[in-house]
């Protein structure tokens, strides 16, 4: 018995179909959530993926978090279901209120495309066990609205409590606030992160790293006890 | 612009003598003269539009058709081939059943005028194109090139395509594998913007633009019809540009990326669900070439409602409705009991749908307004019996003097010191700058299946994840060498393609191509098109790689100034598993580097002749096309047997270019030995063609060697995988930190 994670589609996600190949990989059966559909098809996890949904027309995520969909997953997230947001399911996450802050536009104004280097700040969470604090990694990150901003009090809150879960090394590649480049919530069952973790879980593909088979991994060891 | 009463067939038939602004549509006297000798009475309005647009230079090819039918006539015998020349784009036979469709079009003139937009919709087009086959898009390509790099206009107009790219095809889930960006003061208030797309099917999912089966139901679906991009093919795309005459900005389209990507997902779900009996997308021409392209193409005729399509202004007359350019719309063919579900496929997706008529069993193309008749035509005479213009041609007067000022015979570098200044100042040049502060504007790795991007010599993507089939595509193109040689040009263009697809370890299997023109009225243009033609026509004989498809663009000149004749060439090819391909990137220490090929003393259109010395004369490099394909056949072979760890091919910039691009992608140096019979600068900066250089793992050293001898191939042991510098031995050293700030700092300097 695997464990079943679901991958929402918006219109406009791009990256739903890579997702779940990624979560194939590391062992987990993917199942295709709609975001028409309150039903979650009682997956162990969600995960929210990458893309422009509703083309980011409005703000990043602003249209989608009102989508039927999410009203179960915020109400699940609430009660323990782990859900994990990449790029715009990282917006999404925000503009619903499962993690604080807010993302803003690029501070150098230009779409960027490259292999990030990651610091794992938090490998408490359900997505993020399979690393070790401190660890190092290079997943991709590609965005237009990735820079993290929150207020101060709730900085030193995310800081104090250990809940940035990935900063950037070396380069901070949009202007976010304490170069955080992914946060996790109080219960750590909710992480979002702008980097796409998707697309380094293969040798040949993407980066040609598979740093990114850590979440994968580590949501799967967490529901199966594998 | 509405006429009272409504100009219905019926009331041109009663009003012959009524002008209409047929020079102002963009028609030649005789083109409006033909169409009353067509219909047998004046046009009404509504059809003028749609001749106007549909016989302008940009849809009709009409005066590059006696060119291009070369491409069709010397076509070599391909077992590949599964859709040739006149649909939407090629397809090509990749083997376990896959077929893949490519192709490149130009977005030139629109991106001068509004660069965001124009590239934007450049993207576009092209991605409906592939849709339009069956196949779901995998990737992009653009190929661009604007004026010199320091211009105050290039600051302008680049960071806008750049945009306009990023933002459409990065909204659309499109990994951005490919292309050039190539500056040259020759394309300054003409860049050209080029833009490549591949999609992906099975076989039995190919789809055509046809409509037939009478009552059947042609269905208007995607955004709703707006007044942009009224005329831009009659108006934008076939007249050159000049400044006394308004701007032309609202013939630009606008585009929405998001209504695309709702237009694929649910364009795929019909496909899936084979409720489709025929399909096109509207682009250049809007409905006028949606229509009767698909009328023209099918058994019967058809029938059109002009009132049912969905409007973004009420206000538009029927004219505009026809010529509209509005873009992410797509009209079907459907048979009357799958309308229901192709609705509902439509709805689910958020995507408008209305249908607009039905296939009739006539031969007639009618179209009606508010109840009257305003388009009764035969099809055919609008989509496919066009002017053909048989346009005179010449060598232009100045070619022999250009090709007699010859670059060889420029100073060369006579210390080591201003050798490595030259090469420092070369790599750094922005045509050989490295391009990523461009490329990382572009998403490469959306769909998780691109293998290798820009910068490797070409863009790979697996299409299968269970056997690790892949295709792989590259671009090129050299204006510089099509100036001195037409035909050599656009033959240098293909070679480089073929190779560099080859070089990744990919079999070359089939060509696209973009041909960047100035005016087809200006005779010295019109030889050089011939000649291009000729050559790239020729040379894929030769290489028995066919032409699937492609793009003519003309006009591309600023007063009686031209642009240099720029044939882009899109080369495909095809690899069993994609574990196996080759990248640019040196690997490991103490591999064997070898140069295959021979160099000759070639600097004519060279990037040396023209970074050092701002010359343009002589000849180009030497085309030898069976020296190609026995290198893509060593290249092809020593990849898939494990014998090279690293490859690139050699062009412009010429061999240290390529070692040094090798060397800062794999963050590991190299030490050269000039070969006996070479010297220095030669061996460095020389562009022959047909050449590659390899990195060897020792253990395989003898096994190359062999193969190469044993096929002919000349090899030459060049050097060694080491260090932290690219050194010539006895020239000099430069350092890899040196290097890079050199090589990567260029492009951001300028435009960041």
């Amino acid at each position: 018995m695997t464990a079943r994670i679901g991958v929402v589609t918006f219109p406009g996600s791009l990256d739903d179909r890579d997702t779940q190949r990624a979560i194939r990989l590391a062992g987990a059966e993917p199942v295709a959530l709609w975001h028409k559909d309150k039903d979650l098809k009682q997956v162990d996890a969600v995960v929210l993926p990458g893309g422009f949904s509703y083309g980011d027309y409005l703000r990043a995520g602003a249209i989608s978090r009102f989508s039927p969909v999410m009203e179960t997953v915020v109400e699940q997230a609430k009660a323990g279901l782990p859900v994990l947001g990449i790029c715009n399911g990282f917006q999404v996450l925000t503009e619903a209120h499962l993690l604080p802050g807010a993302m803003l536009g690029n501070d150098h104004l230009h779409f960027i495309c490259r292999d990030q280097k990651l610091r794992v700040e938090n490998a408490t969470t359900s997505w993020t066990s399979d690393y070790s604090e401190g660890q190092e990694i290079h997943i991709p990150l590609k965005n237009m609205d990735g820079r993290y901003v929150a207020d101060q009090y709730t900085l030193d809150k995310l800081e104090a409590e250990g809940r940035v879960a990935f900063r950037y090394v070396d380069f901070n590649p949009n202007g976010s606030l304490n170069d955080i480049a992914g946060i996790t919530n109080e219960a750590g069952n909710v992480v979002g992160l702008m980097p796409h973790p998707e697309h380094a879980v293969e040798p040949l593909v993407g980066t040609g790293r598979t740093d990114g088979l850590p979440f994968f991994t580590s949501i799967l060891k967490k529901l199966v006890g594998a | 612009m509405s006429r009272t009463p409504l100009d219905t067939v019926e009331h041109a038939t009663a009003t012959p003598d009524v002008e209409l602004p047929w020079a102002e549509l963009g028609l030649k006297k005789d083109e409006y003269e033909r169409v009353v000798e067509i219909l047998g009475r004046r046009p009404t309005g509504a059809e003028l539009a749609m001749y106007s647009v549909m016989w302008s230079e940009h849809c009709s090819y009409k005066s590059s058709k006696v060119h291009l039918r070369q491409f069709g006539e010397k076509a070599p015998q391909s077992d590949a081939l599964l859709v040739g020349i006149g649909e939407n784009a090629g397809v090509v036979d990749v083997g376990h059943g896959y077929a893949v469709t490519f192709k490149v079009e130009s977005h030139n003139h629109p991106s001068y005028v509004e660069p965001y937009q124009g590239a934007a919709t450049g993207v576009g087009g092209i991605v409906r194109d592939i849709i339009a086959m069956g196949a779901r898009p995998v990737a992009v390509v653009d190929p661009l090139r604007f004026g010199a790099a320091d211009h105050p206009d290039t600051k302008r107009v680049l960071p806008g395509v750049v945009a306009g790219i990023g933002g459409y095809g990065n909204c659309l889930g499109l990994p951005n594998i490919g292309g050039e960006v190539v500056f040259d003061s020759c394309y300054q208030g003409n860049p050209l913007v080029n833009a490549g797309a591949i999609g992906v099917m099975r076989h039995e999912d190919i789809h055509l633009a046809k409509a037939s089966g009478a009552g059947n139901k042609v269905i208007l679906y995607g955004a709703r019809t707006g007044g942009d991009g009224i005329g831009g093919a009659s108006i934008l795309a076939s007249e050159t540009f000049d400044d006394a005459k308004p701007s032309k900005r609202p013939a630009v389209q606008v585009g929405d990326p998001f209504q695309e990507k709702l237009l694929i997902e649910c364009t795929l779900e019909a496909f899936k669900e084979k409720l489709v009996v025929g399909i096109q997308d509207l682009g250049a021409a809007g409905l006028s070439c949606a229509t009767s392209e698909l009328a023209s193409n099918g058994s019967g005729g058809m029938r059109v409602t002009l009132d049912d399509v969905p409007l973004r202004d009420s206000t538009l007359s029927p004219e505009e409705i026809l010529m509209s350019e509005s873009q992410e719309r797509m009209c079907a063919v459907v048979e009357p009991d799958k309308v229901d579900r192709f609705l509902e496929i439509c709805e689910k997706w958020d995507v408008i749908a209305t249908v607009i008529g039905e296939v009739t069993d006539g031969d007639r193309l009618e179209i009606y307004w508010h109840g009257g008749k305003i388009v009764d035509v035969d099809p055919r005479t609008v989509a496919h019996d066009g002017p053909v213009y048989e346009r005179p041609y010449a060598r232009p007067s100045w070619q022999d003097e250009l090709q007699a000022d010859d670059a060889n015979k420029l100073p060369r570098p006579e210390t080591s010191e201003e050798l490595k200044d030259q090469v420092l100042k070369l790599v750094a040049s922005p045509n050989q700058a490295s391009k990523a502060w461009i490329t990382s504007q572009y998403d490469h790795f959306v769909q998780g299946n691109t293998v290798l991007a820009q910068p490797e010599d070409s863009g790979m993507i697996r299409v299968d994840e269970e056997t690790g089939l892949g295709v792989a595509i590259a671009t090129d193109g050299n204006g510089r060498y099509a100036k001195l040689d037409p035909y050599a040009g656009a033959q240098l263009a293909l070679a480089e393609a073929y190779r560099n697809v080859a070089t990744t370890g990919a079999k070359p299997l089939a060509v696209s191509d973009c041909l960047n023109f100035g005016s087809p009225e200006d005779p010295a243009v019109m030889w050089q098109f011939a000649e291009a033609v000729r050559g790239l026509a020729d040379a894929c004989q030769q290489l028995g790689t066919p032409v699937t498809g492609g793009n003519v663009s003309l006009y591309n000149q600023t007063g009686e100034v031209a642009i240099h004749p720029t044939p882009v060439v899109a080369v495909l090819g095809v690899i069993d598993d994609v574990a196996r391909r080759t990248p640019v990137a040196f690997q490991e220490e103490g591999q064997l580097l070898y140069l295959l090929g021979d160099t000759h003393e070639e600097f004519g259109g060279s990037a040396w002749s023209q970074v050092i010395h701002d010359h343009l004369g002589g000849l180009p490099p030497q085309v030898d096309l069976e020296r190609e394909r026995l290198l893509a056949e060593i290249l092809i072979s020593a990849s898939r047997d494990g014998m090279i760890d690293s490859a690139h091919d050699l062009s412009d910039g010429g061999l240290i270019q390529a070692v040094v691009e090798s060397a800062l992608l794999g963050g590991k140096g190299a030490r050269l030995v000039v070969p006996d019979g070479l010297d220095a600068f030669t061996f460095l900066l020389s562009e022959s063609a047909g050449r590659a250089v390899v990195a060897v793992p020792r253990s395989e050293e003898v096994r190359f060697n062999d193969m190469c001898g044993a096929r002919g191939l000349p090899v030459t042991r060049i050097g060694v995988v080491d260090g932290d510098s690219v050194e010539v031995q006895g020239e000099f050293a430069l350092s890899l930190d040196e290097l890079r700030t050199a090589h990567e700092g260029t492009i951001p300097a300028l435009l960041a």
